[in-house]
């Protein structure tokens, strides 16, 4: 299928918008979906003050509630399409579960107990494991910071989040293929 | 070589834990390297990378030297077969994989598969119910690697693995059963639906899709994200010992009622094995399971043990008739030579017993 927005490139992402209970549904390539800035809802917000206002303006000055979807049909580490992947039951990369997350999710609390992983680390993941924990943490305290309308230490934290989310990136390039294409995701 | 692939793994040997029901406990790992694009996708060069990394691994480790590799592509058809056959190796690794290849230590109680559906499945399988011991020994060799290999590895789903329903811990831990009284007694309906209500899967002897022959069946975990790896071995073991004990009390209500028809039974078992001329992999099959009840209930003493029982369980099997028999073998000859090879190995069980101290290799060749 096309894009339906440039009509050129064919179409990867399926963005299903939900605003105020109506739902509209769109077939983009990469390009025009990044024009438009749907994508910087998906994927892992870059923490600025200026987000956490803007979505609060639109949750309490807008009093409309958005969500938003982004379902990819195809992975674009290895190419797996979404519907091939129903059909033989297998992903083919690891980024498969960050790029098909929003269909995998149900998928994996149908078959599972939950959808969260909560046996062993392997050793060499661990540490990564305690960073990435420990930036999860200081998001929240930065989300508390802003509420309290606490702005000096909430850029200070913002500062900190920052730092730590660019050193995790350069650890991640200098690791494997796969990590390369992660920092190209998150960038 | 036919000698080497005749051996007897060390699930075969028989005993352990709970041994007149359960034959055997199997916990394996499902594991990815990084770098490499999951096996279906990857091209024979990715493949081939996966098979050095590893190989680099293992062939430099101490810990490795007690085991042997073999590379799939090297093996017959026949030998391939066998090792699908003593449940050893998946029909995939055998039969669909690039670059496969199996590393397999010296009692085949432990085996690496490299290139299976997912770069490496790492797997135990012990005789008798010990599931907690199968898990331990599978991460001991899983710590070994894991301290070389990048495994794919995500915070929130655990490792990954190129089919969801392994994502997590990539833990699958499966026993086989032989439950014969809960069958005869009807009750396996009832059984079998509680089973699959706690999150188990039940399985024929030969894997998915198998329907239950010779009162065999396989359970195993469905679950393998949300729940630890401890949890998810001693949720199966709990649930398994009250599968224990039902079939024990079916046991005895039978022994009680019907002691002479089963013992009966398990003669006439005993004697259309070590007799016929011609015989189905399928009759074999059940008659091996009568055997086996007979002798678990004491009612053939002296006669078989579970050694011989799972040596023969394995050794009517398509494949490892024909390595046996050293060539190929159609359809209707191999309910020829099914018979000739009972019956060996039948009569090589009782002359090793009036010999106590005879060696051990009654897998020999005549």
């Amino acid at each position: 299928m096309l894009c339906q927005e440039c009509q050129a490139n064919e179409a990867n992402i399926q963005i299903i918008k939900s605003v105020d209970g109506k739902q509209t549904e769109e077939f983009l390539c990469d390009q025009c979906a990044r024009q438009k800035e749907e994508l910087d809802f998906s994927f892992e917000p870059q923490f600025s003050l200026h987000k956490l206002f803007s979505s609060m303006l639109n949750q309490n000055l807008l009093g409309s509630r958005e969500s938003m979807h982004v379902a990819k049909t195809q992975c674009s580490v290895c190419g797996l399409s979404f519907a091939q992947f129903s059909q033989i039951g297998r992903l083919g990369c690891r980024e498969c579960y960050n790029e098909f997350d929003e269909s995998l999710k149900p998928l994996l609390r149908r078959i599972h107990a939950s959808s969260t992983h909560t046996g062993k680390i392997p050793v060499r993941a661990q540490r990564r494991v305690k960073y990435l924990r420990e930036l999860d943490q200081l998001k929240e305290e930065l989300q508390v910071k802003v509420q309290k309308e606490e702005f000096e230490e909430a850029a200070q934290l913002r500062d900190r989040i920052r730092d730590m989310e660019k050193s995790l990136e350069e650890e991640d390039s200098r690791g494997t293929d796969h990590h390369q294409n992660r920092t190209d995701h998150d960038s | 070589m036919k000698q080497d692939q005749y051996s007897l793994s060390r699930w075969m040997e028989g005993g352990g834990p709970e041994a007149e029901i359960v034959i055997s406990s199997r916990v394996r790992a499902a594991r990815n390297i990084e770098g490499s694009q999951f096996s279906c996708l990857a091209s024979e060069q990715e493949t081939g990378t996966v098979l050095d990394r590893v190989s680099s691994v293992t062939g430099s480790s101490d810990k490795f030297k007690d085991f042997k590799r073999l590379q799939i592509n090297e093996l017959s058809d026949l030998e391939k077969q066998t090792l699908v056959e003593k449940h050893l190796i998946s029909p995939f690794l055998a039969y669909e994989s690039s670059n496969g290849a199996m590393l397999m230590r010296g009692d085949e109680g432990v085996i690496i598969m490299i290139n299976e559906e997912d770069h490496l499945r790492i797997q135990t399988i012990l005789p008798g119910l010990r599931l907690e011991e199968a898990w331990k020994e599978t991460e001991k060799y899983d710590d070994l690697l894991e301290s070389e290999l990048n495994y794919v590895f995500d915070e929130r789903y655990g490792y990954l693995t190129a089919c969801p329903t392994n994502v997590g811990t990539g833990l699958r831990a499966s026993v086989m059963l032989h439950l014969p009284a809960l069958i005869m007694t009807r009750q396996i309906n009832r059984l079998l639906g509680a089973l699959s209500q706690v999150g188990l899967t039940v399985r024929g002897l030969y894997g998915e899709g198998t329907e239950i022959i010779g009162s065999l069946l396989q359970v195993s975990n469905q679950v393998t994200l949300g729940h630890s790896e401890e949890e998810i071995v001693s949720n199966l073991g709990s649930v398994i010992c009250q599968v224990i004990e039902q079939e024990q009390s079916a046991r005895q209500g039978l022994l009680d009622k019907k002691r002479a028809e089963l013992t009966d039974k398990a003669w006439r078992a005993l004697g259309t094995l070590k007799y016929s001329q011609i015989m189905s992999s399928q009759e074999a099959i059940e008659l091996i399971s009568d055997l086996r009840l007979g002798y678990d209930l004491g009612l053939i003493n002296g006669q078989v043990d579970h050694k011989l029982l799972n040596e023969l369980l394995v050794l009517i099997r398509p494949g490892c008739l024909q390595l046996l028999a050293g060539r190929e073998l159609d359809h209707n000859e191999r309910n020829l030579e099914r018979p000739v090879q009972i019956k060996a190995t039948l009569e090589r069980f009782q002359k090793e017993k009036v010999k106590p101290k005879g060696n051990k290799s009654n897998l020999k060749d005549d």
